[in-house]
């Protein structure tokens, strides 16, 4: 099925088997954001450290589909050591191209570019963005 | 095999869709787009307003409808009400009915099956009032038992609000034992018949409830029309739900009145064309028969769970399900990862929690998928269903699921 294996890239199996920076830290100074999808049952929260503007650690914790799942395991990774206003402007433009709309082709995304094929299942943009959305509030 | 006679008036399947979300929505035949059509293309007027004669026109059809839903349920005209759908019914029970007629310390009967329609209303009543909600506790199968229910009933019962068929399970609740034994205890019952409606005769005098909701757009009728069925003498007590247009009866700056009948409800201008198109749904279902409907379902039923339960790597909830709505899982593949699988298929089913996340946490599950399946479905569509079904299975074990 050519389709369902632009979603299901190995990338994307890999993390959703083998998540990264999974569970949160027992630390006042991270910042949480938790969101919970009432009609799909995806349930998630992100966890941020930021010191003197820049993202030292992020976490996740919560249960979901892999697509849900495994775009949390790559924020996690991708966003460490990147500034506050860098961290924002990749996650915008990584919502905007999983939701087919316009984005910055030039950015690099590094992993996270593994979801543009979430863009042809209109279904699924939600479970891609869950996570990110969630980590965009963490840093407000 | 029989040919399936009824497909042929669904337009939606031209398009070679496998529909089996029925229990969300399902299809309409083209005599109730026509009729809706009807409405907007040839009348367009208000009701119980102009003289001239498309609005007497729509006034008359307007209330010959309800006679007609009255007669479905051997009900009095006087004692149904229109509204947006079961969720507004079941809202106007409970924030007219409920907030009007309990107090603290009183009980209201729910179960883990309900639609978040039928016990959310009711949770927020007890918040308000200090009612507490009590809910009956469900046999191993997931089911609402007479006796179960028997255990939370009590003097201090005084309204039950249950499911007539769960949306998830698709499990008849057992609704004419439970509502004699709530008027012993003087406890009144209001029937959540969204998944009930379209498979099972209903008779509200035989049943004896005291509310009954249903939408028309799960019956083979529009959205945004849904019945309230009142006993009148629980009416003729309650208190509006909605002010404005046409459910008054004399306005004045200081105090005003409302209208008696079902009117009093009915605030504003009403999904006109939506009613009128509920008519041809109920006479399209009429005419086929609601045994004959459960008969066809029963038949796909059975055909599928035979083929069904050969898989492995499958979990169904509710192999003992009446009313053609199988919940189940793919083992360890969440449930919106498989149903990308089907929607490729071109096959229309349901994953989550389908509005009913108590039952899901009763099943110990975050979501599941579900199938519903009518009579424009097919033996051979359920063929496909199932192979579909196979090679998903195949397709997420070889991703690594």
């Amino acid at each position: 099925m050519a389709g369902l294996d632009n979603l299901y890239r190995e990338v994307i199996m890999e993390h959703y088997k083998n998540p990264r920076n999974k569970g949160l830290k027992d630390d006042e100074e991270y910042k949480l954001f938790h969101i919970k999808n009432p009609s799909c049952g995806d349930d998630i929260t992100i966890q941020t450290l930021v010191k003197d503007g820049i993202i030292k650690d992020c976490r996740h914790i919560g249960h979901g589909c892999s697509i849900s799942m495994a775009s949390a395991s790559v924020l996690t990774e991708i966003m460490v050591d990147k500034t506050v206003e860098e961290a924002l402007n990749i996650a915008n433009n990584y919502l905007n191209m999983v939701a087919n709309k316009e984005y910055d082709e030039t950015l690099d995304l590094e992993e996270a570019t593994v979801f543009s094929g979430v863009k042809q299942f209109p279904a699924r943009i939600k479970c891609a963005s869950i996570a990110w959305v969630a980590f965009k509030d963490t840093l407000k | 095999m029989m040919k399936n006679q009824w497909i042929k008036d669904f337009p939606q399947l031209r398009n070679q869709m496998i529909y089996l979300d029925t229990a969300a929505t399902s299809l309409k035949p083209q005599s109730v787009i026509d009729k809706v059509n009807y409405y907007y293309q040839d009348l367009s007027s208000n009701i119980h307003r102009g003289m001239y004669d498309t609005a007497v026109e729509t006034t008359m059809l307007y209330e010959q409808a309800r006679e007609v839903v009255a007669k479905f349920l051997n009900a009095e005209e006087s004692e149904i009400i229109y509204t947006r759908g079961t969720t507004t019914s079941l809202n106007l029970v409970a924030a007219s009915y409920g907030m009007q007629n309990l107090k603290a310390g009183d009980e209201i009967i729910v179960s883990e099956l309900e639609h978040h329609s039928s016990f959310l209303p009711w949770q927020h009543v007890a918040e308000k009032t200090g009612a507490i909600l009590k809910y009956v506790e469900l046999n191993e199968e997931g089911r609402i038992t007479v006796e179960a229910f028997q255990d939370v009933l009590s003097d201090k019962t005084k309204v039950v609000a249950l499911t007539y068929v769960s949306n998830v399970m698709g499990y008849i609740t057992p609704m004419k034992d439970i509502i004699a034994l709530s008027h012993q205890k003087s406890a009144i019952v209001v029937v959540d018949a969204a998944q009930a409606v379209q498979h099972l005769t209903i008779d509200v005098k035989a049943l004896d409830c005291d509310f009954l909701a249903f939408s028309g757009h799960k019956m083979l009728g529009p959205t945004g029309i849904g019945i309230l069925f009142g006993k009148e003498a629980l009416l003729q007590n309650m208190e509006p739900f909605e002010f404005g247009g046409d459910m008054n009866d004399d306005v004045n700056k200081d105090i005003s009145e409302w209208k008696t009948g079902p009117q009093k409800f009915e605030a504003g201008t009403m999904p006109i064309a939506s009613v009128l198109g509920l008519v041809d749904a109920i006479e399209y279902i009429q005419n086929i028969g609601l045994i004959e409907i459960s008969k066809y379902i029963d038949s796909l039923h059975r055909y599928a769970l035979a083929q069904l339960n050969k898989i492995e790597g499958l979990t169904i909830y509710n192999p003992t399900s009446e009313t053609g709505i199988i919940s189940f899982n793919l083992e360890s593949v969440p449930s919106h990862d498989a149903i990308s699988y089907f929607a490729e298929k071109n096959i229309a089913i349901r994953a989550g929690q389908h509005c009913a996340k108590l039952i899901c946490d009763w099943l110990g599950i975050y979501s599941c998928l579900r199938a519903s399946l009518y009579i424009y479905n097919t033996f051979k569509e359920v063929d496909v269903f199932v192979e579909t079904l196979k090679e998903a299975i195949a397709y997420f074990k070889k991703l690594g699921f």
